[in-house]
């Protein structure tokens, strides 16, 4: 029996409820001590208008992440359980990564030059008052 | 240490199509941003003799030091001359504007001059375009200029898209700025003005970090802030039903202007009622950025071809209780999807609703009372009759006819033409808003600087004193004036008006704490009157004169919740504001 404690991963149990305010982003680079975007690895954007509702882009936490096989510097790595963790000492700020996730949610740091990579934390999940997003044991 | 980059001011000349940015430190340090920093550089760049619809007037938009740190914090504030009054004009959007400027890296854009054809700008972070938009001028629909832009330029979700509709390009007095497709700079005319400058749309977005001085403290401030703003019952009104839920409200205690004021009471108010909108014809809520409050009520227009059995149309339209007023009450409107085509009229055009709806409101009157024709009208203005009105929403855009060239520069001008002064109710010259609670109400809108309902909330004085003694004049005025300072504060943060129960001055000094500013709440206090102050210096040297403000009678024949408004104590009222603007003048110069 394995006694390593659980991973989790971030998922967006129901996108129509999401109101689109924000909050979520503006949470995840609160974790730094920061304020503003540019450290934010959700993504919020209107399917074509506030009327039609919106998409939240988040991290699948991939079993074998495309963004993993194109960075030329081994910067992205596996992390157990699905997903990627960032060296970002290795990384030369290419952007193959973000070029690579088909779902767009590898968000780029325009201040630093380094992609974004949700580290699933769900830190994010608090600031939602919608129940949009929450975290799922992986199995 | 305050943001470096939120002192930064972009310039834009659309003459001389150039664009540069100085830091303006001493204007934020001084005035926090918003509201306070935005009329410095207005003033700075309009007199007594620019002409609104001229290239010497200026455009500003100002966010302040709260915008992007903490939730409810949304508003854009922009100030100009208004092209409706001729004098200060200030309205304030949500939607991303707000959120947008910061993240591109300014506190505040300053667009002079006036293009020679028809363009918009894109303002990328530091990067601004100025890029044609001739194909644009035009276009029918404001949500297709929405559309268009989505696709043309980058940013999604990061963006606001600011437009105008064909009202704005033929300089409609009270057209009105679109942002985001469902919010507004609605009033006092900024639609006309961009109009004038051949500006059709502004795309603003950017992306990057903001330092703060204590972090610690900073997220411990937002988690309260956030608390209060998912949590208070205040936020849930918002929330809920929204804005609307004033109509049954206010119609309850007999507060709710019905066909243009002649009375203040609607038999059919449970028919539009934000409990019937939200039960029937609801589609959505949606949020400003960083709000997580979601007051944005979006309703569906379902509609059938009527040469296809199986076509339909679905629609939508945003709702709130000003526009229900405006074109539903005021114009005897009891039919939800009669008024929802109203709502998308005024949208698709880019109209203020609120002076649209007083506009059309006293037009009904003056044919019903025969001061006008049909031959004026061109369709038969009629309480109720929301298709003719849709067409006279149209016409007041196209102005087939010299009533219509009238109608589209107020209800005052019109009335001066024709008659009817004594039901154009219009304050100031700007239409009136949705509240006849009592004598705080009024007055509020004829000293408020921008005679906005928001300016000093009498409307919401006049509700606390139903069924208790009223007080005298003075009293009604220095009260109104002290809200009035406040909300300055309030305005120059940025924070949204519907969270000032949240954002009280103890709390607002806290917040400020960790983003680097030492004030005392007795500091901030008077902060807002020397704001205040600043803004009626502006206002008085564009020409505003208080002995010129006119009392529409019809405020005074219709019983309000706090009985029929005597002239008198309006006049007392005004002549006591008058010596007290110049008592405030000469403490905080």
């Amino acid at each position: 029996m394995s006694t390593a404690a659980s991973v989790k991963r971030l998922v967006v149990t129901d996108p129509d409820l999401c109101v689109g305010c924000m909050s979520c982003m503006f949470a995840c680079a609160r974790r730094f001590p920061e304020a503003g975007l540019a450290k934010s690895a959700i993504h919020v954007r209107s399917v074509g208008g506030f009327e039609r509702g919106f998409t939240v882009i988040v991290c699948r936490a991939c079993k074998d992440p495309p963004c993993a096989k194109v960075c030329p510097t081994n910067a992205l790595v596996k992390r157990k359980g699905g997903g990627v963790i960032l060296y970002a000492s290795k990384c030369i700020g290419c952007g193959n990564c973000v070029n690579a996730c088909p779902f767009g949610a590898i968000q780029w740091n325009f201040d630093d030059n380094k992609p974004v990579i949700c580290m699933h934390c769900g830190f994010c999940i608090n600031y939602c008052p919608y129940g949009v997003l929450a975290l799922e044991e992986i199995r | 240490m305050i943001d470096p980059l939120l002192t930064r001011v972009l310039y834009i000349d659309l003459s001389r199509r150039r664009f540069w940015v100085e830091d303006r430190k001493d204007l934020f340090e001084e005035y926090l941003g918003g509201t306070g920093v935005a009329v410095k550089l207005l003033a700075e760049e309009v007199s007594s003799k620019s002409d609104p619809l001229g290239p010497d007037n200026a455009i500003v938009f100002a966010i302040g030091p709260f915008t992007a740190m903490y939730p409810m914090a949304s508003k854009t504030v922009a100030v100009f001359k208004s092209p409706l009054t001729g004098n200060f004009g200030e309205s304030h959007a949500g939607g991303r504007t707000a959120i947008a400027i910061r993240m591109a890296g300014y506190g505040a854009i300053v667009i002079k001059g006036a293009s020679e054809t028809p363009i918009y700008l894109a303002i990328h972070g530091d990067r601004v375009y100025f890029r044609d938009a001739s194909a644009l001028w035009g276009v029918r629909s404001t949500y297709t200029v929405g559309r268009v832009l989505r696709e043309r330029e980058p940013g999604s979700g990061l963006r606001t898209i600011i437009r105008i509709g064909r009202a704005g390009e033929r300089l409609v007095r009270y057209a009105c700025v679109i942002a985001e497709s469902y919010r507004h700079f609605g009033r006092l005319g900024l639609g006309a003005v961009m109009g004038a400058k051949k500006l059709k749309a502004i795309v603003i977005s950017g992306k990057r970090k903001i330092d703060v001085k204590n972090p610690h403290k900073y997220r411990q401030i937002y988690n309260e802030i956030f608390d209060k703003a998912v949590k208070s019952p205040a936020m849930k009104k918002y929330h809920d039903i929204g804005t609307p839920v004033n109509i049954r409200a206010l119609n309850k205690i007999g507060a709710l202007p019905t066909r243009n004021l002649k009375s203040a009471k609607f038999e059919y108010a449970d028919n539009i009622s934000g409990e019937r909108i939200a039960e029937l014809r609801l589609a959505r809520r949606t949020a400003c950025s960083h709000c997580p409050v979601a007051c944005i009520h979006i309703a569906s227009i379902r509609e059938q071809y009527p040469h296809e059995p199986y076509f339909y149309t679905t629609r939508y339209v945003s709702y709130d209780y000003e526009p229900i007023y405006a074109l539903g009450t005021m114009l005897g409107v009891y039919d939800i999807d009669g008024l929802l085509r109203l709502l998308e009229a005024v949208e698709v055009q880019g109209l203020d609703a609120m002076s649209t709806g007083v506009v059309l409101a006293w037009a009904t009157e003056a044919l019903e009372r025969g001061l006008i024709t049909i031959d004026h009208t061109l369709v038969e203005l009629k309480w109720g009759k929301w298709e003719n009105y849709v067409k006279a929403i149209k016409y007041i855009v196209d102005q087939p006819n010299e009533f219509y060239k009238a109608l589209a520069l107020g209800a005052e001008e019109t009335a001066k033409k024709y008659g009817g002064l004594d039901f154009a109710l219009s304050f100031g010259g700007n239409e009136m808003p949705g509240y006849h609670a009592g004598p705080a109400t009024h007055i509020g809108y004829l000293i408020g600087v921008r005679h906005s309902h928001l300016d000093n909330a009498g409307y919401s004085y006049d509700q606390k004193l139903i069924g208790k003694e009223y007080p005298p004049p003075e009293k009604v005025v220095d009260d109104l004036i002290n809200e009035e300072a406040w909300r300055q504060i309030l305005s120059s943060l940025v924070v949204c008006f519907f969270a000032r129960g949240i954002y009280k001055p103890e709390l607002v000094v806290k917040a400020l704490e960790p983003l680097g500013y030492s004030y005392t709440v007795d500091d901030i206090i008077k902060l807002g009157y020397k704001i205040y102050v600043e803004k009626y210096k502006l206002k008085l040297n564009l020409g505003f004169n208080l002995n010129k403000l006119r009392v529409p009678k019809r405020i005074l024949e219709t019983p309000t919740p706090n009985g029929v408004i005597s002239h008198e104590f309006i006049e007392k009222a005004l002549k006591y504001f008058g010596k007290k603007i110049n008592e405030l003048i000469n403490e905080f110069t």
